[in-house]
């Protein structure tokens, strides 16, 4: 025990060094952060997603001034789905709000005279009762003021706590705040917020129109959605965010819940360094991230290949079901010692089947007589045609076509060859039953072709075509 | 006489005993028979009311009873804004604004009891708290922004026939300020042990127990001097027997 605590100390102690290098050795017995004294006011820069304001740098702690409205607003959730969400600043998550430690923060909160409830804001980044909650309670149309001062250095939630407290958190009310140590953080070259929050709707996921909240869903954790910053899409096609390669990039990210943790991954990029659960621990060399509801994490990597690289909440079906999916967009030169991109491109099938385009692959079996050529066609029918064709030729009434006794078949053998190489949809009749649905083009080499298709002639009462791959070499340049 | 201009009809409402908020039976309340206005007060209303009792037009009012939303809308002490509908419920009016118009009525506010008693009702039901379906429409209309612009009588009839007691806007009531949320509902859960009950048991009845948060976290948000674009109100009145 001792000895594993002695190790991440090591550990930690070793990446401060590295990464002091804008002087943040910030030990957290070497300040006492009540006792720093502020020298000058300034204005909180306030940042909707996904930006972040500009780092303290080596600035003094100073009064900041944060100003934030609150607002009840109709917004979209996905392409046609709208949903009444509720702010701080007007976006969701809330405004970045970045300090140092030691800054002594005046937050003034305003309820917009056209809000219909009273809200209140507690901030993880504050030390006393309730975070702030009770001396921030707000009716509509009036606003607040209170005060405190930043101790501990750290990446924080905040969020509104009145009741009752799930909903309004569910509707969107968090958002984070960053504390830096005295110097700020290590410098990198891009810094983004990214927010997860999960979200309950009358209507089932993609039901049009204004979802309202849905409290019964929210109790049972029954998320429609589960998105970064508010909304599907928020991060993705020209709303990704971008970097350069060569280039360190840090995230802010954190969770709002109201109910779900995430498994926060980047598909195609490992983490650096992470700032466990927003604090001072930093893990090295991480694939995934948790990030609790109602906490957060710093990340940090530095992007070595171009290519999109997508945010996800690895509890996977909510990345690709319930919109919880970002976009990363790094430009620049590809490094093919690092990613050599696609090389060679093949089918694996363990079971030898008839369709292996490895390039090392052996030459599939050749026919030599009629009996062969049925006989290797009868295999390649088993694995390519049977699940749809039946075992008889039979088909499917209504389906799929029988190939037995099949007077469409019989008819034109460069059409069937046809078909098997480009596939088939739209109606057609066989033996006076019109079928209309599908079938895909299949993989196969003219050999194959020729075999499966003689196979298919030769048997349950077809006319005996020999079909060679001559002939199926000529239906492919026919086209 | 002027009076009736802005008088309006009143429903008998049949007392007896419910639970309010969020419960155990302990605190089970006993409601008496009284009157309650069928509408909420309409800016129509208010704005007699203001050309008779000039005491409350907003240049004259004083600040210890009105905050500077006090008819935040209107363009004069006599003049709604263009965009005011006669008809929609009177809102940006303080609780001692609220309660002087109703005694200028010959009736008063209702009290929170009463009010919550008479809001429990449904179309067809008297007591509606465990109706899942009822409760999901009060929650959604509290979601719903800019109800303040609808009509008074465009959302339902209770079985007192009494209408829009949900949909429209938040109401005064007397004893507003008596129940405490202090704004930190989670230390509330020390100080209102039935605050706890209420929101611990995990079912779907419960939900009549998230709207009545919303209510009463709206109250406890509010002093006497406040006025919100979102509240209003309406009044009732004692039945005297014999």
């Amino acid at each position: 025990m001792n000895h594993r605590l002695s190790i991440k100390i090591l550990t930690l102690s070793v990446a401060l060094i590295f990464a002091s290098c804008t002087g943040s050795d910030n030990s957290k017995t070497s300040v006492d952060a009540a006792s720093i004294k502020v020298s000058g006011e300034m204005v909180a820069e306030l940042t909707a997603p996904p930006f972040v304001p500009a780092p303290v740098g080596n600035r003094s702690a100073k009064k900041l001034t944060v100003d934030m409205e609150i607002l009840e607003q109709v917004g979209e959730m996905t392409d046609g789905v709208k949903y009444v969400y509720w702010t701080f600043g007007g976006s969701v998550p809330g405004s970045f709000i970045r300090t140092r430690v030691g800054d002594e923060v005046e937050f003034t909160l305003k309820n917009h005279p056209d809000n219909k409830l009273p809200h209140n804001i507690d901030l993880h980044a504050v030390t006393g009762a309730g975070g702030g909650a009770a001396s921030s309670f707000v009716a509509p149309g009036h606003e607040v003021t209170f005060s405190f001062k930043t101790l501990n250095p750290g990446l924080y939630v905040y969020h509104c706590a009145t009741a009752p407290v799930g909903m309004h958190i569910a509707n969107g009310m968090y958002g984070l705040i960053l504390v830096e140590p005295e110097g700020g953080l290590p410098a990198v070259d891009r810094e983004y917020y990214v927010m997860q929050g999960d979200f309950y709707t009358k209507g089932e996921n993609g039901q049009p129109g204004l979802q309202p909240f849905d409290m019964q869903k929210a109790v049972d954790e029954d998320a429609d959605y589960v998105v970064f910053n508010g909304k599907v899409g928020a991060l993705t096609g020209d709303n990704a965010i971008t970097a350069k390669v060569g280039e360190t990039v840090r995230l802010f990210v954190g969770n709002g819940g109201p109910n779900l943790v995430s498994s926060f991954h980047i598909i195609g990029e490992i983490f650096d360094r992470v700032n466990i659960e927003g604090g001072d621990a930093i893990n090295e060399n991480v694939q995934t991230t948790l990030v609790p509801a109602g906490g957060a994490a710093m990340v940090e990597f530095k992007v070595d290949v171009p290519g999109t690289f997508i945010l996800v909440d690895h509890s996977i079906f909510r990345a690709f079901n319930k919109g919880a999916l970002g976009m990363l967009k790094v430009e620049g030169e590809e490094n093919k010692t690092l990613y050599s991109g696609k090389q060679i491109e093949g089918i694996y099938n363990p079971e030898g089947g008839s369709i292996q385009e490895t390039p090392d692959a052996p030459e599939a079996p050749v026919a030599s007589s009629l009996a062969e050529r049925i006989d290797i066609g009868k295999q390649i029918y088993s694995q390519t045609c049977f699940a749809c064709h039946q075992g008889e030729g039979q088909g499917i009434a209504g389906a799929f076509p029988p190939l037995a006794k099949s007077d469409y078949l019989n008819e034109d053998v460069n059409r069937a060859i046809d078909i098997v190489l480009h596939g088939k949809s739209g109606e057609i009749t066989v033996n006076g039953e019109k079928y209309n649905s599908m079938m895909t083009a299949q993989t196969l080499t003219n050999e194959e072709a020729a075999n499966v298709l003689t196979f298919i002639y030769n048997s349950w009462g077809n006319n005996k075509t020999e079909v060679t791959p001559a002939m199926v070499a000529a239906a492919k340049s026919s086209h | 006489m002027s009076l009736s201009a802005i008088s309006q009809n009143t429903e008998i409402i049949k007392g007896g005993t419910f639970v309010p908020l969020y419960g155990s039976d302990s605190s089970e309340v006993y409601v008496r028979d009284f009157e309650l206005d069928v509408y909420p007060v309409t800016n129509e209303q208010y704005l007699n009311f203001v050309k008779q009792y000039p005491k409350w037009q907003r240049s004259k009012s004083l600040s210890l009873f009105t905050d500077k939303n006090y008819l935040r809308k209107w363009t004069s002490d006599t003049t709604l804004s263009s965009d005011m509908n006669l008809n929609s419920p009177a809102t940006n009016i303080s609780w001692y604004a609220a309660k002087d118009y109703c005694v200028c009525q010959g009736k008063r506010l209702p009290n929170m009891d009463e009010w919550e008693y008479a809001a429990m009702a449904s179309q067809t039901m008297i007591n509606a708290q465990r109706d899942s379906i009822f409760n999901s429409m009060i929650i959604e209309s509290y979601e719903l922004p800019k109800t303040y612009l609808k009509t008074i009588g465009s959302t339902y009839k209770n079985y007192w026939g009494i209408y829009d007691m949900h949909g429209l806007v938040w109401e005064w009531t007397s004893d507003f300020n008596s129940v405490l949320i202090s704004g930190e509902s989670r230390q509330d859960v020390d100080t209102e042990r039935n605050l706890f009950c209420g929101s611990a048991s995990v079912n779907a009845t419960n939900l009549m127990d998230y709207a009545a948060f919303m209510r009463y976290a709206l109250r406890g948000s509010v002093k006497a001097n406040y006025s919100l674009q979102t509240l209003g109100f309406r009044c009732a009145k004692s039945i005297n027997k014999k």
